[in-house]
């Protein structure tokens, strides 16, 4: 490579960089109207120094926003806990099967499933209503199927179904069809082979589906808003009517809204790399 | 009869999904399409089965060709910056670059937020305050001397402003996804354009671009079907109002506060036809290449 061409990669690779440090401002700069709104008192919520520094920090916004969020973010919990671990299996024993210890038939089911994966959920929102309402009359128990955290599981749980299976067949493809054969010329069944083989060795995908369903379980708003009540919303819908409300000052607002985020940033944070696959999984990419 | 007694029990095993599946999804889907066919505008009447009468009255309500505009508006503004966008970080980073992994953090992890977060910090930034009462990007302009707008106020481009949160918001996303696109060419397909005497700008448009036409069509598809029935952002950043109106806002709408079933039943079916047009096709695709491969 001669001199020249290899000034002009460094040039090159200059230009790169700044770009991407440009973009990293942009990006960042909703982060920095979140965090310095939220520690601003309300005598500077003055539009004039909307983009200076709390020239006084102070936590009362966050103080207010916790009080008001925090039976939001209990229900999330309430919500999202059982939600993914109960996805995680049923995706798990469908992956399992459609992978390892297949019917005839199981590709066009498989397809079947991942369309489950595109529906706009609006599609099937006045039936769910209807047959949730209809399972609290049917069962007596007003306020937790419709209206209630236990409706809301279910139902994420049951639309969580394809993207669980996705990812688990996706990884359990990946598992030598010989360890399967063995086990089963040792003569265990398709549980034992289960317990034994394929489940000791789930650790990347259990991760994968929990913070994949955490995440959207934890930031849906759609079923919320349409299947909860006053008492079972989630964290979205009153952070929704926090700053939905005219009277809420921005600061508020602010905390209110990294209150919310907290969780799945964490989990992004910790376990990036899992989150990532994920996303990968999403594509339909294995 | 043995070969029946080997998959029989994961058949078993999937039952009870396969079950969930065909009644949550299909059952539910049916039972929309059944609905949006009957006369049952209120919540107390039978309903009776009037055919496609709703899906073509539809079009006579004025709101709703707002609210079909505002959909494709956003879904080319958003799909097409989301995809530029992202596969430029993408294009930038794929030799690989100091601190690669810092930036790919940066850029991905605005997924990790909700839409309903997002929408916050948005219309506090999108603003449509003006002089005095500027804030957010109105106020930034103003100082460093650009124009201000009226953003998502804007009567004709104001769901292009809409999709801006949401680019912010995916971008990072299609920019995971071209990485692994620009990984995955073979060095020594580069390394074979360059002996055959392609500059870097042949190798990109004849070697990198042809392959990554698979994760493009992903991206799209992926984008495209967000787009479609986007809502949690539109009820964050300005709530209920015609002047930001999307079918899912409009569905929202027809069924709490016009509580009228079948005109949502209606709307939620063209939601879910615009979806299923393209991503019918694409998954009978991908599940027949899997197949071959």
């Amino acid at each position: 490579m001669t001199a020249v061409a290899a000034r002009r990669g460094r040039v090159f690779t200059g230009v790169r960089l700044g770009m991407l440090l440009a973009l990293v401002i942009v990006f960042l700069l909703p982060i920095y109207v979140l965090l310095v709104t939220s520690f601003k008192p309300l005598t500077e919520a003055d539009p004039s120094q909307a983009w200076n520094l709390p020239q006084t920090w102070t936590l009362e916004a966050w103080r207010v926003a916790w009080e008001k969020l925090a039976p939001g973010l209990w229900n999330s919990v309430l919500l999202a806990v059982p939600g993914s671990v109960l996805s995680c299996v049923l995706g798990s024993m469908n992956g399992y099967v459609l992978s390892k210890w297949r019917f005839p038939g199981a590709d066009v089911l498989f397809t079947l499933f991942l369309f489950g994966m595109f529906i706009p959920y609006q599609g099937v929102m006045i039936p769910l209503v209807q047959l949730l309402v209809g399972l609290n009359e049917l069962t007596g128990l007003q306020g937790v199927f419709y209206g209630g955290i236990p409706g809301l599981v279910l139902a994420h749980v049951v639309y969580g179904i394809p993207i669980c299976t996705l990812i688990f067949r996706n990884y359990y493809v990946t598992i030598p069809d010989e360890l399967i054969e063995a086990s089963r010329v040792d003569g265990a069944g398709m549980l034992r082979t289960y317990w034994s083989v394929v489940l000791p060795v789930s650790g990347p995908a259990v991760a994968v589906v929990i913070i994949w369903q955490f995440t959207s379980l934890w930031n849906d708003f759609l079923f919320a808003v349409f299947l909860t009540g006053p008492q079972s919303w989630p964290t979205t819908v009153m952070l929704n009517n926090i700053a939905g409300a005219q009277a809420t000052p921005y600061s508020q607002q602010m905390a209110a809204a990294i209150l919310a985020s907290i969780p799945t940033m964490i989990i992004y944070v910790v376990l990036g790399r899992f989150f990532m696959r994920g996303l990968m999984a999403g594509a339909l990419k294995g | 009869m043995r070969r029946v007694r080997t998959w029989l029990p994961g058949l078993l095993l999937v039952a009870p999904s396969i079950v969930l599946i065909g009644v949550f999804v299909y059952g539910m889907l049916g039972w929309n399409f059944r609905l949006a066919m009957t006369d049952k505008h209120d919540e107390v009447s039978e309903g009776k089965f009037v055919g496609l009468e709703n899906f073509l009255g539809i079009w006579d309500l004025p709101r709703w060709h707002i609210s079909v505009n505002h959909a494709i508006m956003f879904t080319v503004v958003f799909v097409l910056g989301a995809l530029v966008l992202g596969w430029f970080l993408a294009f930038l980073m794929e030799k690989g670059i100091r601190g690669e992994g810092s930036f790919r953090a940066i850029y991905l992890f605005p997924m990790a937020i909700s839409f309903v977060a997002t929408g916050i910090v948005w219309r506090w930034l999108m603003n449509s305050g003006m002089g005095e009462r500027a804030v957010g990007f109105n106020r930034l302009f103003d100082a460093i001397g650009l124009p201000q707008w009226q953003w998502f106020r804007d009567p004709d481009w104001g769901m292009a402003a809409m999709a801006l949160p949401a680019i912010w918001q995916m971008s990072g996303y299609v920019m995971a996804l071209f990485l692994a696109g620009f990984r995955g060419v073979p060095e020594e397909l580069r390394e074979a354009a360059r002996v055959d005497g392609c500059n870097e700008w042949g190798v990109y448009r004849h070697v990198v671009l042809p392959l990554l036409r698979p994760v493009t069509l992903s991206a799209l598809i992926i984008l495209g079907h967000i787009s479609l029935k986007v809502f949690d952002l539109i009820v964050a950043v300005s709530g209920k109002q015609i002047i930001t109106d999307v079918p899912a806002v409009f569905m929202w709408v027809a069924v709490f506060d016009s509580h009228d079933p079948a005109k949502g039943a209606t709307i939620a079916s063209y939601i879910v036809l615009s979806v299923a047009i393209f991503v019918i096709p694409y998954l009978i695709w991908s599940v027949r290449k899997e197949r071959r491969s």
